[in-house]
């Protein structure tokens, strides 16, 4: 192994104890909430699923501009970035509930491959980006056939 | 929250959650915001995945139903999982000096603003004093 990574090492744990889990019932249902203002948790959340010719990534961002939304490819990482505006901007109104949170935010994720940037599109709807990522020809998998000499 | 309020701290607290009707679905509860201004209440909800035809919104005796559908669609083989698209559903108890013949509704990109306007008898005015 050429470079080992002991963060890594342990996400990869992780999946895969997640996997080993899935469809028993007991996961617990993740709530899509987007910029709570409390935690450690990184916003915009994702989804990442991924097939032979691209991997596809579903981020939760509700009440943004999709025109505002900036993203960026490298290699195999993704960067996402923009701003939620507060719902009111005047704070004299009296407010009774303020579960929404607003500002801005920024993530970078690493891809389970390296990515044709070229190719990259992106689709928004109803608060959900859909990000396509085409793999890059060198991340492809290639059939080999064996002669038979 | 001041004594002016229009909504008082049980405002969602007599509604069942929906555990009484035992269906198969789980519910998540959306967040809000909610703000009163002078003449109306404004409603803003985060909902996520929910088509506009998907959206369902109901007042039935001074019950404000929120209620959304969503149909998530995955491609390929999942790899990382942060959050779970299910359906919406919230209530409100929504306070007498509303008049419910005068909500409006507007969604764009996964949020919902409602406004509710007050009755008129509800909203403040200012009474001149005379000096005779």
């Amino acid at each position: 192994m050429a470079s080992w990574d002991m963060f890594r090492e342990l996400d990869n744990l992780r999946r895969e104890i997640d996997e080993a889990f899935r469809g028993v019932g007991l996961r617990r249902v993740q709530a899509p909430y987007f910029l709570t203002g409390s935690g450690t948790r990184r916003f915009p959340l994702v989804n990442i699923s991924e097939d032979e010719a691209g991997v596809y990534v579903e981020a939760l961002v509700p009440g943004v501009d999709p025109s505002a939304v900036e993203l960026s490819v490298l290699r195999n990482t993704l960067t996402l970035s923009g701003e939620r505006g507060p719902a009111e901007a005047d704070r004299n109104n009296v407010w009774h509930r303020n579960e929404r949170g607003s500002g801005k935010f920024s993530r970078t994720i690493e891809l389970p491959a390296e990515i044709d940037s070229g190719k990259v599109s992106a689709q928004c709807r109803d608060g959900v980006l859909t990000i396509t990522l085409p793999k890059a020809e060198a991340a492809k998998p290639k059939k080999i056939s064996v002669s038979v000499s | 929250m001041s004594d002016k309020s229009i909504t008082n701290t049980s405002e969602s607290g007599g509604i069942d959650p929906r555990e009484d009707t035992r269906s198969p679905e789980r519910y998540l509860r959306p967040a809000v915001d909610i703000i009163e201004k002078e003449d109306c209440l404004s409603i803003i909800a985060d909902l996520p995945g929910v088509g506009k035809e998907n959206l369902d919104l109901g007042i039935d005796k001074g019950i404000l139903t929120i209620q959304g559908q969503v149909k998530p669609e995955v491609k390929g083989t999942e790899v990382y999982r942060e959050f779970d698209l299910l359906s919406y559903y919230r209530q409100f108890q929504l306070p007498e000096a509303i008049d419910q013949e005068k909500v409006e509704a507007e969604y764009v990109n996964g949020v919902l603003t409602l406004r509710l306007c007050k009755a008129e008898a509800a909203k403040p005015r200012k009474i001149e004093v005379q000096v005779g």
